[in-house]
C-alpha cells in the first residue's frame, strides 16, 4: 500500500497546514500504516451487513424554538485574538 | 449560432423560527453585531448542538408541498471547509439523507405550464457575515456572526430550466409557495432567499452539454436574473468563437454588472462530508408525515383556479388576489361577511385596498381596515352613493375608524333624515325656476347654485356631492 505524494499536498492544503519535506514523509508513512490498519477490515465478508451511522441508540432528539439569552457579547470578543468596535477582527479575505 | 440552455438553481430560504438551527439564540435581523452568539453558534469546543423542532417542521412541510418523497431516516453531516465566516470550519448540513427528494414545482411560462424537478430539499446552517473594510489598504476583515447557526432550507432543482422566463416563473412561484405555506419571509433586502445558479450551453443538436459554470452569491431574483444573461451572451460569444467553456464557479459583481471568476475559497470542492456525530438522526413516521400536511393550505395555483369558479371573478383578479395568502385570506373573509358580490368585493380591493397598501408602502397585514369595516363600508354605499365611500374608504385607511362613525362625525348622512332634505330641495326647485330654466338649456353653473342654495339652508349639514346627484337625477326626470 503506498499513498501518492500529491494526495499528501492535498490533504496539507485542505487542513491549512505547512508541511516540509521531511514532514511530508513522516506523516505519509504514518497515514499509510493507518491505512494498512484499516484494511484489514476488508478481509470479512459484509455483504450482509447494513451500513451503520450511528452507534447510539437515540434518536429524534429536538429542542422547542424557544429563546435563550445570547452569551454577553464581551465575553466572546475577549476570547478571540483580534476585535474591533464589536466585530471579530482576521487578516483581510480576498475575493 | 443557436444553443440550447441548460439552468439549474439552488435556492436558499431563511425559516422564519424565533431561535437558530442548533441553539436558543434569535435570529432577528439588524441586531448589533456578534450580540446573538454563543459557544454553540460559534462552535467553541465541548457544545452539543441539538436541532430546532421548527425548523425541522419547516423543512418537512416545504418538502411536502413540493411534492418530494420524504425520507423515513433523516441525518446531518458535516460540510468541512475553511472560510472565516464559518465558525467551525465545517457546516453542518444534508448530504446523504436529505429530508426530501424527487420532488417537482409546476410554474406558468407563457401561458403554459411546465413542470420542474425538484432534486432535493434540505436543512442547514447559515454562516455569519464578512464585511469588508472599504478602504482598500485595510489589512483585514471583520466579521459578524449573529447570522451563524439560523436555520435554511435548501431546494435544488433538476437541471430542467431552460430559459431566463423558466428561471423567472420558477423563482416566483417557489417564492408564493414559501410565503403560502410560512415558513420564510422572503425578505430580499434582508437576504433571507438567496440563489445559486449554473448554467450550460450547447449547439442545437448537439448531443453533449458545455461545461458547467456555478454562480454564487446571488441576493436576489433581480441578480438571478442579470447574471444569467450575462453569462448566455458571454458564453454563446465564446462558443461562437469556437472557444471552450471553463467549467468554474463565478461570482456576480453587482456593481459593474458582469460575472467574474472566483479566485479563493474552495477550489477544489472537496467537502469530506461525513455523518455529524454530535446530532442523532431523525426517523421520519408517516404519523409526523400526515401532521405536517394537514399544516399545508390550499396553494395560490389551485386558489385561483378555484377563485375564478367559485366567485365568478376573471383569471386576471384571481392572479392578484392569490399573489400573497394574506390577501387572498382577506377577500375570502369578505365574501363570508357580506351578500355583496364576489366582483364587487374584488374590485375594492384591487383597485382601492391594494392602492392605499402601495402608496403606503404596508402589507395586508397590517391594513388598518378589517374586512368587517371593508364589508361595512361597501354596504352602506348604496346610501352615502359612491364618491362619499371612496372618501369614507380613505378617511379609513388613514385613521382606522369604521365607516358609520366617519359618515356620522362628518355629517355625510343626508338619507339618514332622507325626507328632511327632500324637502327642502323641493322647495329650493319651487322657489328657483330661473336656475331649473338655466340648467335645462344646459347651463351647469345651475347646478352649482342650487347646490349653494342647499347648504345654506341645511347650515353646510348636507354633502354637497350627494346634493348634486340628487339635483341631478330630479331636474333630468322632472321630478
Ligand atoms: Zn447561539
Amino acid at each position: 500500500m503506498d499513498i501518492d505524494p500529491r494526495e499528501i499536498d492535498n490533504i496539507a492544503k485542505l487542513s491549512r497546514i505547512k508541511l516540509d519535506d521531511a514532514e511530508k514523509v513522516k506523516f505519509k508513512n504514518q497515514l499509510v500504516h493507518i491505512l494498512e490498519y484499516v484494511e484489514k477490515l476488508n478481509e470479512l465478508n459484509i455483504n450482509n451487513v447494513k451500513p451503520i451511522f450511528y452507534t447510539s441508540p437515540l434518536k429524534n432528539v429536538f429542542r422547542e424554538d424557544t429563546l435563550k439569552p445570547s452569551f454577553h457579547r464581551s465575553n466572546i470578543l475577549n476570547i478571540s485574538p483580534s476585535h474591533v468596535n464589536g466585530f471579530f477582527k482576521v487578516p483581510k479575505i480576498i475575493e | 449560432m443557436e444553443y440550447n440552455i441548460v439552468i439549474g438553481l439552488e435556492t436558499h430560504a431563511e425559516l422564519n423560527t424565533d431561535t437558530k438551527l442548533f441553539c436558543g439564540c434569535s435570529t432577528s435581523f439588524g441586531s448589533e453585531p456578534n450580540t446573538q452568539t454563543c459557544p454553540i453558534c460559534l462552535g467553541l469546543p465541548g457544545v452539543l448542538p441539538v436541532i430546532n423542532r421548527k425548523a425541522f417542521d419547516h423543512t418537512l412541510k416545504t418538502a411536502l408541498a413540493l411534492n418530494c418523497e420524504i425520507n423515513d431516516f433523516v441525518n446531518f453531516d458535516r460540510k468541512n471547509y475553511y472560510y472565516p465566516d464559518l465558525p467551525k470550519n465545517y457546516q453542518i448540513s444534508q448530504n446523504h439523507f436529505n429530508v426530501g427528494n424527487n420532488g417537482s414545482v409546476d410554474i406558468i411560462v407563457k401561458g403554459e405550464k411546465k413542470r420542474i424537478g425538484i432534486n432535493n430539499v434540505h436543512l442547514e446552517e447559515d454562516a455569519g457575515k464578512l464585511v469588508h473594510p472599504e478602504a482598500s489598504d485595510a489589512g483585514h476583515s471583520l466579521i459578524d456572526f449573529n447570522r451563524a447557526g439560523v436555520p435554511l432550507v435548501e431546494i435544488v432543482t433538476n437541471p430542467d430550466l431552460r430559459s431566463i422566463d423558466d428561471v423567472q416563473g420558477y423563482m416566483h412561484t417557489l417564492r408564493n409557495i414559501l410565503q403560502y405555506i410560512n415558513v420564510s419571509d422572503c425578505k430580499m433586502q434582508e437576504g433571507s432567499l438567496r440563489f445559486e445558479a449554473s448554467i450550460s450551453l450547447c449547439r442545437k443538436g448537439a448531443k453533449v452539454f458545455g461545461n458547467r459554470v456555478e454562480i454564487k452569491n446571488l441576493n436576489s431574483m433581480k441578480a438571478v436574473m442579470k447574471v444569467l444573461a450575462y453569462e448566455i451572451s458571454r458564453q454563446k460569444e465564446l462558443l461562437d468563437k469556437g472557444a471552450q467553456i471553463v467549467m468554474e464557479t463565478r461570482l456576480w459583481d453587482e456593481v459593474d454588472g458582469v460575472s467574474r471568476r472566483m479566485r479563493t475559497k474552495e477550489e477544489a470542492h472537496d467537502y469530506r462530508y461525513f455523518p455529524e456525530p454530535d446530532l442523532v438522526p431523525i426517523l421520519v413516521d408517516k404519523k409526523s408525515i400526515d401532521r405536517i400536511r394537514e399544516t399545508i393550505p390550499e396553494l395560490s395555483a389551485m386558489r385561483r383556479q378555484r377563485f375564478t369558479s367559485e366567485y365568478l371573478i376573471s383569471d386576471y383578479e384571481a392572479g392578484i388576489l392569490t399573489e400573497s395568502k394574506p390577501l387572498a385570506d382577506y377577500f375570502e373573509e369578505c365574501v363570508k361577511l357580506t351578500i355583496v358580490s364576489p366582483k364587487e368585493l374584488s374590485n375594492w380591493i384591487i383597485n382601492d385596498v391594494l392602492r392605499v397598501l402601495n402608496e403606503k408602502k404596508s402589507h395586508i397585514q397590517d391594513f388598518t381596515i378589517s374586512p368587517k369595516m371593508l364589508v361595512d363600508l361597501i354596504e352602506m354605499k348604496s346610501e352615502i352613493g359612491g364618491s362619499i365611500a371612496k372618501e369614507v374608504f380613505s378617511e379609513m385607511s388613514n385613521t382606522g375608524k369604521d365607516a358609520s362613525s366617519i359618515v356620522r362625525e362628518k355629517n355625510l348622512t343626508p338619507l339618514s333624515n332622507a325626507e328632511e332634505l327632500n324637502f327642502i330641495i323641493s322647495k329650493i326647485i319651487e322657489d328657483n325656476p330661473k336656475a331649473i330654466e338655466d340648467y335645462g338649456k344646459g347651463k351647469k353653473s345651475a347646478l352649482s347654485f342650487l347646490v349653494g342654495q342647499t347648504m345654506k339652508i341645511t347650515k353646510g349639514k348636507a354633502n354637497p356631492k350627494i346634493l348634486i346627484d340628487i339635483f341631478r337625477e330630479k331636474l333630468e326626470n322632472n321630478l
